[in-house]
């Protein structure tokens, strides 16, 4: 698609220009781990670090897309430009994957400082697969000012955004099922600030109420002088999304004032490179040119021959 | 590794009035149980959205199913926008629903890659475009 491309370095350079084909065709590179792809995401990682990166997640049917196109669209009335990545899981038994987050995105489509992009989680553990942090580092690297990561479901998978994000927002909706049963232990103390959608319900106060005692009793109302604020929207019709914008800029000066923003981008550097870790390790390990056998070593621990630890220990030792 | 450990991307679309979205979905499904990533646009959208979503998705293939009778406008400015985006040597056009052979010739001449008739069993669908991206080679 970035026709006329012809060297890795003039990819970049379209790429920090905006130029869409181009973005587009990095982000494939990197899904597909194409040659030469690690040097080229280290030029842009070395050229980024000026958006900021707000994590969105909830239980699906909470509104996500609907209140991502709300919220790009006040973005865009305060003049950022923003980058979506919507995460969408893969069928473990495929590998394939519907990815739907555009339907409700349309009319976000024509405007040239908003780009969309549907990424499948293919297998990762953790929801967010290795590639979608380097998607970020590409819109990141394309001047965007807001780089919104969007993922679908609740558990393990949404505590990864975290560790990827300056800011998370976590939506929920009233009648989800009992009480705010929807939003489980842990996703509750993920969020820098809370969403509760659909606030136009009869029972929206209920659930609000509801999620603020959780809160209170979970000890999250206020984490190292941030208080979470538990917010209504309605993002069908916008209401309440000016309020979102406001806290999720009232978050970054706070972590900016606080000097918390050095903590978090601790956490995400050191998650990145855990991440790229276990998954070169794993690589190497598996790959047979570098002298171990896994299938022998998978044998091994399955007729209980030696301890799955010990084994593991020789393959680290052997390949890595 | 090379560009061919991505799965395939196919965006799938519904351009214009027509509100007959089954045959798409039911595409959609049988290329995802097949192992590619479908990006599903939605119904009523213009050949801009189509080609705008298709270009930021980096797809290898979109597929517009059309039963309303508008295929000779929609196609014709689906590959004028692709060539316009630059996007047009990359981009496998491939059209579904109830068309005249006499106008699915036409569209062939013009740059679509296929066009597969109501009747076409899903698996053949896969079959076709698998077929087609393969033939297309790597991308540039």
């Amino acid at each position: 698609m970035a026709r006329g491309v012809d060297s890795a370095q003039s990819l970049i350079e379209q790429v920090r220009a905006g130029h869409v084909p181009s973005i587009a065709r990095m982000i494939s590179r990197i899904e597909s781990g194409a040659d030469g792809v690690v040097e080229q995401v280290a030029e842009l990682y070395r050229l980024g670090g000026h958006a900021r990166i707000v994590g969105i997640t909830g239980p699906s049917g909470a509104g996500k897309s609907t209140l991502l196109t709300s919220l790009v669209r006040e973005l865009r009335a305060r003049d950022k430009a923003v980058g979506i990545v919507a995460i969408d899981p893969s069928s473990p038994f495929s590998g394939g994957s519907i990815l739907g987050d555009r339907i409700r995105m349309s009319e976000l489509y024509h405007d040239p400082d908003v780009y969309i992009r549907s990424m499948a989680t293919r297998g990762a553990l953790g929801g967010l697969t290795r590639a979608t942090t380097d998607a970020v580092a590409v819109l990141d690297a394309a001047g965007k000012d807001v780089v919104l990561v969007e993922t679908v479901g609740v558990g393990q998978d949404e505590v990864d955004i975290v560790r990827a994000c300056h800011t998370t927002v976590v939506i929920s909706a009233p009648g989800m099922g009992d009480d705010v049963q929807a939003v489980k232990a842990g996703i509750l103390e993920i969020a820098d600030i809370h969403v509760v959608n659909k606030a136009d319900r009869p029972d929206a106060n209920k659930t609000i109420r509801e999620l603020k005692m959780m809160l209170k009793d979970a000890g999250q109302l206020s984490t190292g002088g941030w208080n979470v604020p538990v917010l209504a929207t309605v993002a069908e019709d916008g209401k309440g999304v000016d309020e979102l914008v406001d806290a999720l800029e009232r978050h970054y000066d706070h972590l900016l004032s606080s000097g918390e923003i050095e903590e978090r981008e601790r956490t995400m550097a050191a998650h990145r490179l855990k991440t790229i870790i276990q998954n070169v390790a794993l690589d190497r390990i598996e790959d047979p040119s570098t002298g171990s056998d896994f299938d022998e070593a998978v044998e091994e621990v399955r007729l209980r021959k030696r301890g799955p630890f010990t084994v593991a220990l020789d393959l680290l030792e052997s390949s890595v | 590794m090379t560009e061919t450990d991505r799965p395939i991307r196919v965006l799938v679309a519904k351009v214009g009035l027509d509100g007959h979205d089954r045959g798409a979905k039911v595409i959609a499904r049988a290329l995802r149980d097949a192992g590619m990533e479908v990006i599903y646009t939605g119904l009523h959208r213009r050949p801009e959205d189509v080609v705008t979503s298709a270009i930021q998705e980096d797809v290898d293939v979109i597929g517009v199913s059309i039963l309303s009778g508008a295929h000779m406008t929609v196609f014709p400015r689906i590959i004028e926008l692709l060539e316009e985006g630059g996007a047009d040597e990359n981009t496998l056009v491939l059209g579904g629903g109830v068309m005249p052979d006499e106008d699915v010739e036409e569209l062939k001449k013009m740059g679509i890659a296929e066009i597969l008739g109501q009747d076409t069993p899903p698996d053949a669908v896969v079959e076709t475009v698998r077929h087609l991206v393969e033939e297309r080679g790597a991308r540039v």
